[in-house]
């Protein structure tokens, strides 16, 4: 292979403006024809508050009923909207736990959960690997952000939390928030804070961190991440305080304003994860998440790069071998099929020849009966008709006997009897 | 930002992200010259990118020899403009038709250009790979076309007619100062028709075009091409301006007049609108046509070296009818 190494890369100074500092935009400008997708996972217990925490973060009413308590397992619903701001046309995917912490066995939880991400990463992974694609097209319904709510229980997480984030921290960026959080007071808050954060560590959960590393953000995403898990209050019902309506839930001791950073950390988990961090987090899903699934997968199918002799294998080359050992199996399958069909159609075919000669047979011997009967019956038949002819001779002598007796003792009678007799 | 009472979401600041984004990890561009020597192919880099990028600039060389094969040689250069780096790479071709017999010049450029997609497809297809996979697909190959003010030479023709099925090429008149307006029109035309009859694609294709906006200003682009340019490094005192430009006795060719040159309209198209797009093409198409046809090589050792000619060159539709294999099949 010719490589276009380019003798190391230089840096030149510019005499003068060229333009390419217009890149930026037309990349920009590309991406906002093309639309954005983002898809967020909310993974939490019924109740805490998902569906309007979402409400209050899009600004939208999205649609559906509240879910029952009585669900036979976890599932998954996923509902996608196109919101619009400006030019920016945002594809949102908000995918939903349903009875998540309703069983009394929750051992099997996380089961669907992963199943689902895993469907995502393996639907994107089998275009990728298709000959003829589109990726640039693709509907990508991968999750960028896994907001995990934490019941305000103001103690510490629960087993199901624990074990549920460390099955998910390796898949998918984890963003834990305190949710319903004014049912807690603010001390009892920064305790529970404290004792999360520090359980999450010791069971070594990795949750997302806010990127430091572009002096841009960097402060704001350090301070950020101080302050996780965010605790946050969620209303779409709105407040007259001072002259303005403002998004807050109503008590009689008083009134959480959702966007009052006194209150709750809901402004400091919209600004994260939608107005600094969104792109950020997608491209973690996509060059990390994504990754480590596809090399898992990949291995897990028998790929490798390179062989015990050190000899690069292409993927082709795997690829090409597993499709042979594949089609010579199913030729295989296909001919232990054939032999199996042939055989079974010579038994019927023998089943058959055989019914046949038997009804043959019993055709034959019921013929033979038949006639059999048929000559009985003609010979009986036979000795009846003689048997009537002899009743009818006998009763016409009779008769005859009769008569001339009756025509008196006259002995021409005789005589004609005589002579009859004769 | 400010929030602008509840109604505010936030969504388009996405945007922002992707520009921060953009100038962290900046921008890579690999510009192929072809054409024979003498053409200014040089100096026209040099110009577009105000700086000395060309090979020659860079490697005296003692003397100016013609290599005995075609060469490919490359050198990359990072800039910088307004916190925007770029990597740039000249692919330069020295040889390209300055042989008597030019025969299959155009096979060391085509191999060059299979061999980046077949080094980006071997990345690609790893278990384990890079975050960002280096880039050295060639994304755009200009060709410089000598001034006769006639018609195209039969090499012209071969070259573009296979080479614009695997990569965007954009044709330039060279030394353009030598032609007067009349005689660049017709020379223009010439070539555009010539173009045509002989099914060649070059950019920005007319299949690509996204919507009518982009066919709008892309129509414009094809009236207009191919450029004639005219490079130089001077600068020269005109009106009271220091411009670069070329001193003849009957005057000053001002290279970034748009009335003298379209040197202007070429660092337009090639640099301050259709960069990114010229690498889109690069990318998602060029670049995946040569993915299904390796993938679909059953018969062939994976290792083999890709084929470097195209079976049918004077095909009709060129790139357009690999095009419509491409979405056909979904």
């Amino acid at each position: 292979l010719l490589k276009c190494d380019g003798e190391g890369a230089r840096a030149v100074p510019l005499a003068g403006h060229v333009g390419f500092d217009s890149m930026p935009d037309q990349l920009v400008n590309k991406s906002v024809n093309h639309g954005f997708c983002f898809n967020i996972l909310c993974v939490g217990e019924t109740g805490l508050g998902k569906s309007t925490l979402m409400d209050t973060l899009f600004n939208t009413k999205f649609e559906g009923e509240p879910t029952q308590h009585n669900q036979p397992g976890v599932q998954l619903k996923s509902n996608t909207y196109e919101l619009q701001e400006s030019n920016v046309r945002l594809k949102l995917t908000v995918v939903n736990t349903v009875g998540f912490g309703d069983q009394i066995n929750k051992e099997d939880s996380y089961k669907s959960i992963v199943e689902f991400i895993d469907t995502q990463f393996e639907a994107y992974l089998q275009e990728e690997l298709k000959i003829k694609r589109t990726l640039h097209s693709y509907h990508d319904t991968r999750i960028h952000a896994c907001l995990y709510f934490i019941a305000p229980t103001g103690h510490s997480l629960k087993s199901l939390d624990l074990v549920t984030m460390k099955k998910l921290d390796s898949k998918v960026n984890i963003i834990p928030i305190i949710a319903k959080s004014d049912a807690i007071s603010k001390s009892e808050l920064t305790k529970f804070k404290i004792k999360i954060t520090s359980e999450l560590v010791s069971n070594g959960v990795q949750i997302y961190q806010f990127p430091t590393d572009d002096e841009t953000v960097a402060e704001i995403n350090s301070t950020m991440n101080g302050h996780l898990p965010f605790a946050v209050v969620g209303s779409t019902e709105e407040v007259k305080i001072g002259n303005k309506m403002v998004k807050a839930r109503q008590y009689p001791w008083g009134t959480v304003q959702v966007e009052n950073e006194n209150h709750c950390d809901f402004v400091k988990l919209r600004e994260m994860l939608i107005r600094v961090n969104m792109e950020d987090l997608r491209e973690q899903t996509h060059t990390r998440h994504y990754e480590l699934y596809r090399r898992c997968k990949l291995e897990e199918m028998g790929f490798k790069d390179t062989d015990p002799d050190c000899k690069p294998f292409s993927l082709q080359e795997t690829y090409e071998a597993k499709r042979n050992e594949f089609m010579g199996d199913l030729q295989k399958k296909e001919e232990e099929m054939r032999q199996m069909f042939v055989q079974r159609v010579k038994e019927k075919e023998a089943e058959l020849k055989e019914a046949e000669k038997e009804l043959h047979e019993k055709f034959d011997r019921l013929k033979k009966l038949h006639q059999d009967e048929k000559k009985k019956l003609e010979d009986k038949k036979k000795s009846l008709d003689d048997e009537l002819n002899g009743f009818k001779q006998k009763k016409t002598a009779a008769e005859l006997l009769q008569s001339q007796a009756q025509q008196a003792g006259g002995s021409t009678t005789l005589k004609r009897d005589k002579e009859r007799k004769k | 930002v400010a929030t602008v009472g509840l109604f505010y979401v936030g969504i388009d600041a996405i945007l922002e992200q992707m520009r921060r984004k953009a100038m962290k990890q900046g921008f890579e561009l690999n510009i192929m010259i072809v054409g024979q020597s003498g053409l200014g192919k040089s100096t026209l880099m040099n110009t577009l990118f105000k700086s000395k990028v060309s090979r020659k600039s860079v490697v005296s060389t003692p003397e100016e020899r013609i290599p005995k094969t075609i060469e490919i040689k490359s050198i990359s250069h990072d800039i910088e403009e307004k916190g925007v780096r770029m990597k740039l790479t000249v692919i330069d071709t020295p040889g390209f038709g300055d042989h008597i017999n030019n025969e299959n010049c155009w096979q060391p450029i085509m191999k060059f250009i299979n061999d980046q997609y077949e080094q980006y497809l071997q990345e690609e297809i790893n278990i384990d790979r890079k975050k960002r996979i280096p880039d050295s697909r060639v994304h755009c190959c200009m060709y410089f076309i000598p001034p006769t003010g006639h018609c195209l030479r039969p090499l012209d023709v071969e070259f573009m007619s296979r080479l614009s099925k695997v990569v965007n090429i954009v044709p330039v008149i060279a030394k353009a100062d030598t032609l007067t307006l009349e005689e660049r029109d017709f020379f223009k035309q010439t070539i555009r028709e010539e173009l045509r009859a002989n099914g060649i694609d070059v950019y920005p294709q007319k299949e690509f075009d996204e919507d009518s906006d982009d066919r709008m200003i892309n129509d414009k682009i094809r009236e207009m091409i191919p450029f004639a340019v005219v490079g130089s490094n001077q600068e020269y005192q005109v009106n009271g301006k220091r411009l670069l430009g070329r001193k003849t006795k009957w005057g000053t060719i001002e290279v970034e007049n748009i009335a003298h040159c379209e040197f202007a309209h070429l660092r337009d198209l090639l640099i301050r609108t259709h960069m990114q797009n010229i690498k889109d093409i690069t990318s998602s198409i060029h670049y995946e046509v040569y993915r299904v046809r390796r993938l679909n090589e059953t018969n062939g050792q994976p290792n083999a070296q890709p084929p470097n000619t195209l079976v049918n060159p004077q095909q009709a539709n060129g790139v357009a009818a690999q095009h419509q294999v491409l979405t056909h099949e979904m």
